[in-house]
């Protein structure tokens, strides 16, 4: 099976290993896993910030960059959720471009929908004996309607101790631009959500996005929490080699 | 989307006043700019605790009680969609629905007045107050009279308006606006509510809930039977019969309605239903959004003036039915739908921005995402109210929780869109945008830049992290540090990663692929 993965611009820049667990993870269920380099963003910051024109420009680039693959995997349910939920709109005038954008929307996954829904697998032969929460993304739960994936692929990990945590469907407040545009409101969802973090008294906190844990993760550092804020897929990955 | 509406004709028996051409009453209250005075109410709502924890404890409290409520209703999805369909139609004919509903309520001996906007709904008010040389108003609780700030007009007019809702009346006695769509004194705690009504009574009160309830309860019984008008909202008009239903849980909405010899009923003019068996559909969803509840304690379904076989009723009533920006969200394919809303106000009670800020911080009657989405569409007016729609981080927790599916997450960011149209934004900001899509449209480009930044980034490290910086990563430092760029990024690494796998056995038995086409990469469909 050939899957392109993509990466995400964050992800790319920020958090490289996120990238590298994930083509470890597939290249050990048997994908062929390449990487389109003229992939770049997804457009999704234009987009939210009210930039459609400039956000339809960057779309293009991404749907060239996959137009010949036959999977398209990425770690993040918001990106993902961005060409599932808008794309289609955001070429509605334009029938030609309109269809290469549906084309993508089919066969594009995010990570955990991937692995579960596509290759089948909830157990990846995991053990990670530390202390874990579980934030569930915005855009994953809601864009893309993936709610029970991540969690059947955490249960099935070995010498886990995973602990709930508590309003967890509340958002973290990163919502990208936001988190800069409107700093205060933001900080008080981060805050609460930290908090909330801090009070399951996990060691780590797994996600399935980075820019919601680059979020927490960057509350956490600043309160000098000793919380790991981990992708799912390094999580799976590392628990593998354990 | 709908197919369109229309823009609503005045049907022939209804008689309307005349339209003073003016889009708002220009009586705001005084608060600060909506737009520009955003950021500050955000701080201020962010320092007061009182507030927070009031808002925070009742809102979740809402919460638990809607989703409890609708487990035990069952097929709770189905449910909404049938909502949804019942509101798109009625939206959709809204002409025809609106024809119907005022031709019944003239059948039922009441009268009709289309308001074109607030000031003509006030006016009519104020002429049918004049005939009646009304001297004190019991009303209802009402977001429209809140809409069109009618206390304000009646306070001017020298005419007494007495709120009977008791969140309402508090507020009243607090001299302040509601800050939530059902719960109008969210804000308030039992402590503070007793201190308005020790200031009113000139006697101290325990914070205890029946104490407090049982003195503003003698207060109102006798505004019951002195008002001259009782003055009433609407939560669904029922085009079939021309009846108004009322939903209460203080039945102070039956006294309202019913004593006083004169009812004056305001409503917006997407508030209708086209029949009983879609009522029954609307009041499920909305007690069960709203407050966890089957139903609320009182429905009161009223239908026309008091005949002369009745015991009881108004000899007079008459029904104010308002557009005020409404009739501008018509056939309009991205916005059309908010106005399918019910008023329940399960999206302020999922929202964590409502959550931590409350509904003053939005700078108008509506709050919470469905305020962020319809004041600046009611107004027409995205310069300074179209700033609203950035009060959110576009977590669709609101679409989630909406009986009728309004996809507000959507219509937030087509309103930004709205607002870049306009040239509305800031220079900065139109600027960096065009910098992103120059250098999201190359790849050279984009390895330049973030190789530069890299190098960029070093002075403001410490210890592995940028803990402050400036404008605008400052917002972001503000309150939590930013990771470094780290010296490889994942493209810089992938040849030596594609070198490490080829050499590498697999280490686990491939899976058999599902069929995963069909589960087509799933999401909703808010189309």
């Amino acid at each position: 099976m050939k899957v392109s993965l993509f990466i995400t611009c964050l992800a790319d820049q920020l958090y490289p290993e996120v990238g590298e667990s994930v083509v470890r993870l597939l290249h050990d269920y048997g994908c062929e896993v390449d990487f389109p380099q003229a992939q770049l963003c997804c457009g999704q910051p234009a987009f939210n910030s009210g930039y459609q024109d400039e956000a339809r420009e960057v779309a293009r680039g991404l749907i060239r960059a996959f137009e010949h693959s036959d999977y398209v995997v990425s770690p993040s349910g918001s990106c993902t959720g961005m060409v599932h939920h808008y794309y289609p709109y955001l070429f509605e005038n334009e029938p030609e471009w309109k269809a290469k954008a549906e084309a993508l929307v089919g066969k594009m996954y995010e990570f955990s929908q991937f692995l579960v829904g596509v290759l089948g697998v909830t157990d990846v032969g995991a053990s990670f004996p530390h202390k874990v929460t579980y934030h569930p993304s915005c855009h994953a739960m809601r864009l893309l309607g993936v709610r029970e994936e991540p969690q059947q692929l955490i249960g099935a990990v070995k010498n886990i101790e995973f602990t709930d945590l508590p309003r967890k469907e509340d958002c973290c407040g990163f919502g990208g631009t936001f988190a800069v545009k409107m700093a205060d409101m933001s900080e008080a969802m981060v805050c609460e959500k930290a908090a909330c973090v801090c009070e399951t008294g996990a060691e780590v906190l797994v996600g399935t996005d980075m820019g919601c844990l680059m979020n927490i993760g960057g509350r956490l550092n600043k309160e000098g929490k000793p919380v790991r804020v981990m992708h799912l897929a390094q999580l799976l990955e590392e628990g593998r080699r354990a | 989307m709908g197919d369109g509406g229309q823009k609503v004709l005045e049907p022939k028996k209804a008689h309307s006043t005349g339209d003073t051409g003016s889009g708002h009453t220009g009586h705001e209250p005084e608060t600060s700019p909506i737009g520009s005075g955003l950021k500050k109410r955000t701080k201020e709502a962010l320092k007061d605790d009182f507030l927070r924890k009031a808002v925070a404890f009742t809102t979740d409290k809402l919460r638990g009680g809607r989703l409890k409520a609708a487990d035990e209703f069952g097929d709770w999805e189905t449910w909404r969609e049938r909502g949804r369909a019942i509101r798109q139609h009625t939206i959709s004919h809204l002409d025809y629905y609106l024809g119907q509903f005022a031709d019944n309520v003239v059948k039922n001996g009441g009268n009709v007045h289309f308001c074109h906007n607030g000031d003509d709904a006030v006016s009519t008010f104020m002429d049918i107050a004049g005939r009646h040389r009304a001297k004190l108003v019991a009303k209802g609780k009402s977001m429209v009279s809140e809409e069109i700030h009618l206390n304000h007009h009646l306070e001017e007019q020298g005419i007494d308006a007495i709120e009977t809702d008791l969140g309402e009346y508090i507020l009243q006695l607090a001299r302040e606006t509601p800050s939530h769509l059902i719960i109008p004194a969210i804000h308030k705690n039992k402590r503070q509510i007793a201190d308005l009504f020790e200031a009113d009574a000139g006697r101290p009160f325990e914070p205890d809930t029946k104490t407090l309830a049982n003195y503003a309860k003698q207060k109102l019984r006798n505004y019951f039977l002195e008002a001259d008008i009782g003055l009433t909202g609407c939560n669904f008009g029922v085009a079939e019969s021309g009846s108004i239903t009322l939903v209460s849980n203080e039945g102070n909405g039956r006294m309202v309605s019913t004593l006083p010899k004169v009812h004056v009923v305001i409503m917006g003019m997407e508030r209708l239903v086209p029949t009983f068996e879609d009522l029954e559909v609307v009041l499920n969803l909305l007690a069960r959004s709203a407050t966890g509840q089957k139903l609320t304690t009182y429905t009161s379904i009223l239908t026309g003036a008091k005949r002369p076989e009745d015991l009881d009723g108004p000899e007079e009533l008459h029904v104010i039915i308002l557009d005020n920006g409404r009739s501008e969200q018509l056939g309009d394919p991205i916005f059309q739908d908010v106005l399918n809303c019910i008023r329940c106000a399960a999206c302020l009670n999922v929202c964590p921005v409502y959550r931590n800020v409350g509904g003053h911080t939005y700078g108008s009657v509506y709050s919470g995402p469905i305020g962020a989405v319809l004041t600046p569409l009611l107004q027409q007016d995205m310069k300074e109210a179209g700033t609203l729609a950035y009060a959110s981080s576009l977590c669709g927790a609101c679409y989630e929780a909406c009986p009728v599916k309004i996809p507000l997450h959507d219509m937030l960011v087509h309103l930004r869109h709205r607002k870049v149209k306009m040239k509305l934004t800031a220079l900065p900001e139109r600027i960096a945008f065009k910098v992103y899509q120059t250098m999201f449209g190359s790849v050279t480009l984009f390895k330049l830049a973030t190789k530069s930044a890299y190098y960029l980034q070093k002075p403001l490290a410490r210890n592995g992290f940028i803990k402050s910086g400036p404008p605008p990563l400052s917002g972001w430092t503000q309150s939590r540090f930013m990771p470094m760029l780290p010296k490889q990024s994942f493209r810089d690494k992938w040849a030596a990663l594609q070198a490490e796998l080829a050499a590498k056995p697999r280490n686990g038995a491939p899976a058999v692929g599902g069929d995963a086409k069909a589960k087509g990469g799933g999401g909703h469909d808010a189309e």
